[in-house]
């Protein structure tokens, strides 16, 4: 794909994949080239190794950052990304490794000494662990902080909030209580990313002990994909043509009266009736 | 009558044991909510644990519930004195994950401004440093400067500070061609000869050399390994800048030149960043005489907005309006890394995106970490007054190192 964008240019990457790949041999994992970065997976075991040889026989001098990331349906759910950079070669490497809340990473510490304070604020966001770090303090949360905010399965409003008391003369810690609810605007379309099932839909799915939320969307057939530009349906996806001509020129009542002659489909439920919430009124109506 | 008279500290044999003393988080010279424990042995520091977090909002997860659009104005509050450089990473990052193209006219905006957000962040940091170690005239003449960058950046924007300015595709709105000149004449007339008699008192002062210079050397592998970046690097005698060797937007297009320093002390940092306002301006310089007419934002409806007038007519128009405004764009997914030479170093953003309308994970890498992570190495063995000088020189604003 032609580079259209104006984004930082490196030098050309032409070559790097397979050197690093062919350097860091069996520790690969996974390794491409997308979006102009390439991103190796590195198992966890042989990080340190790695990151050690691409610093002193690849001259990825400098690391810029560490990162943590969230992916709470992988068994190893935490990504722990380094950002490496060459100023020599101009070049930028993005490696991966994961873990779970439970095994450690080796550290960085020992190869460089700025990675303390990242890896302490992967730990502090994360919970994740780093073996060798001889100072693992939480970083940027509050003293005596519990819970590691970043997960995804921590709220975005926490689970305390202070202010100071005027009674007790200091600060105090109460749970958190909001004078309206968190509001979550779920603005994907319905077609393509809505988890919930459209008002009016819940005959369309067939009936489960327990529906998924995520099962609750039939309409797409599948996972929305989004990488393809949407575009203007055809005709022949639309049904659009003569014969839809002929139809819609038929009078009114002979096109939409009911054949069986029973009573005529009334308009949908009201968007608050969710399945659960009242199944009786928006399931008979 | 009598009463026991206390034994002088100096003239015992007692041992003086280390003591410990908290500078911050409030103090003048913290430059923001800085805690940082020191020991001192007498008034040698021997050990610094900064603590920093006062002033973590938690940007990156808010950021996580909010749709690409939404989430920008967030960037501005990182680092506030140098909010256009923050916005300016992010919204490369979005564009490289769309491969999305910007018009010409829209890049000359963006560095054209990139730099006014340059000189006005020095002008904060170089008046604040020199306060810090005694001066006081030069920090209020630098700030008529500032009051003037930032009386430009409302006229382009609306927002003194805020601007919100920079888009995915794009910029805003056009400025006035009015302003293109007021900036113009505004370099001649306002900027150099203020910035220059400002200059004149502070960097051959004696008072000055003697708190700066051979104050935090730092050599050049103690600066690649610890992460360095912008005027630190650069004053470590390393010529790297981000704007040169990975240039971004329409800095390729550009004539400047990188100072680097030769003795990588305090003094060299400042004076990095003093030179670094005469290369800005002569960047903004170029940048008005190439600025090309045209379009301000891409022309891919999927992404950057339709104008009001063609809404009026098109029902296209419409939708898309309608549909950018509250679902916002999807955007495939994938991860990159963009870093931009923001004024204090490095500002990068890791972004990940699950092809949805909301970023997966968006990691801001502040300029700051690296460096005031290296403030225990670099004052160990200096006064107590040392401090703040390394303090001002490392340039650190807690919007952005909180984040």
């Amino acid at each position: 794909m032609a580079v259209l964008h104006s984004a930082p240019r490196y030098a050309s990457f032409e070559g790097v994949l397979d050197e690093v790949v062919s350097a860091l041999g069996d520790k690969v994992v996974a390794a491409r080239e997308e979006h102009g970065e390439i991103v190796i997976n590195v198992a966890r075991e042989g990080i340190a190794d790695a990151l050690r040889t691409l610093r002193d026989e690849h001259q990825f001098q400098q690391l810029m950052d560490i990162a943590g990331a969230d992916y709470p349906t992988r068994a190893d759910r935490f990504d722990v990304v380094y950002c490496l950079l060459s100023v020599t070669r101009n070049l930028r490497l993005i490696i991966k490794t994961t873990t779970d809340e439970a095994t450690p990473v080796p550290t960085v510490t020992t190869l460089w000494p700025n990675a303390g304070w990242y890896e302490r604020e992967v730990y502090d966001m994360y919970g994740v662990l780093f073996a060798g770090n001889t100072d693992l303090r939480r970083i940027l949360t509050d003293y005596g902080f519990e819970g590691h905010p970043f997960r995804k399965d921590f709220p975005l409003t926490g689970y305390v909030e202070l202010r100071y008391s005027e009674e007790d003369k200091r600060v105090v810690y109460e749970p958190v209580e909001l004078a309206q609810d968190l509001r979550q605007f779920d603005f994907m379309s319905p077609w393509e990313g809505a988890d919930y099932v459209l008002p009016g839909d819940e005959k369309a799915v067939p009936p489960s002990p327990a529906p998924a939320p995520v099962a609750a969307a039939p309409v797409t057939g599948g996972a929305p994909k989004v990488d393809t530009p949407k575009t203007t349906d055809t005709p022949a996806q639309t049904g659009a043509g003569e014969k839809a001509n002929a139809e819609a020129a038929k009078p009114v009542a002979e096109a939409a009266a009911p054949k069986d002659g029973g009573k005529a489909p009334e308009a949908p439920a009201p968007t608050e009736s969710r399945p659960g919430a009242d199944k009786a009124d928006g399931g008979k109506a | 009558m009598s009463f026991a008279l206390e034994q002088s500290p100096t003239t015992g044999d007692e041992v003086i044991t280390n003591y410990t003393i908290n500078f911050g988080p409030q103090h003048p010279a913290a430059h923001g909510v800085l805690r940082m424990v020191m020991e001192l042995d007498g008034e040698i520091i021997e050990r610094i644990d900064p603590h920093v977090g006062l002033l973590h909002r938690g940007t990156e997860k808010l950021i996580e519930h909010k749709t690409y659009l939404q989430a920008l104005p967030y960037f501005d509050r990182l680092d506030y004195c140098s909010p256009l450089g923050m916005e300016h990473s992010y919204v490369l990052a979005i564009e490289k994950l769309l491969n999305l193209e910007v018009p010409l006219r829209a890049q000359y905006l963006r560095v054209l401004f990139a730099e006014l957000t340059r000189i006005c962040n020095h002008m904060l940091n170089m008046g604040s440093h020199v306060m810090d170690v005694g001066a006081m005239t030069p920090n209020l003449w630098l700030f008529e400067i500032r009051e003037d960058c930032l009386n430009f950046f409302e006229r382009a924007s609306g927002a003194r500070m805020h601007s919100a300015w920079f888009r995915p595709g794009g910029v805003h709105q056009d400025v006035p061609e009015k302003l293109l000149v007021d900036i113009g004449e505004w370099i001649d007339t306002r900027l150099f000869p203020l910035f220059e008699d400002a200059m004149s008192l502070v960097v051959d002062n004696r008072i000055f050399k003697q708190r700066n210079v051979d104050i935090a050397l730092v050599s050049k592998e103690d600066a690649l390994a610890w992460g360095f970046s912008g005027p630190m690097i650069r004053a470590a005698g390393i010529p790297w800048d981000l704007r040169k060797s990975q240039p971004y937007d329409v800095y390729d297009r550009m004539e400047f030149d990188i100072p680097v320093g030769t003795n990588s002390d305090c003094y060299d940092r400042f004076m990095v960043r003093v030179e670094e306002v005469r290369q800005s301006a002569r960047i903004m310089k170029q940048c008005l005489a190439q600025m090309p007419q045209g379009p301000i934002m891409t022309t891919d409806r999927k992404v950057g907005p339709p104008k009001r007038a063609e809404m009026k007519q098109s029902m296209e128009s419409l939708i898309h309006h309608f549909k950018l405004y509250t679902e916002g764009f999807h955007v495939p997914a994938g991860e990159v890394y963009v870093a931009t030479e923001s004024p204090k170093g490095e500002f990068g953003v890791y972004l990940v995106s699950d092809g949805s309308n909301k970023p997966y994970r968006c990691k801001i890498r502040p300029t700051a970490f690296s460096h005031l992570q290296a403030m225990d190495f670099m004052s160990k063995g200096h006064m107590l007054p040392d401090a703040t000088a390394i303090l001002g020189a490392i340039d650190v604003v807690f919007g952005e190192c909180d984040r």
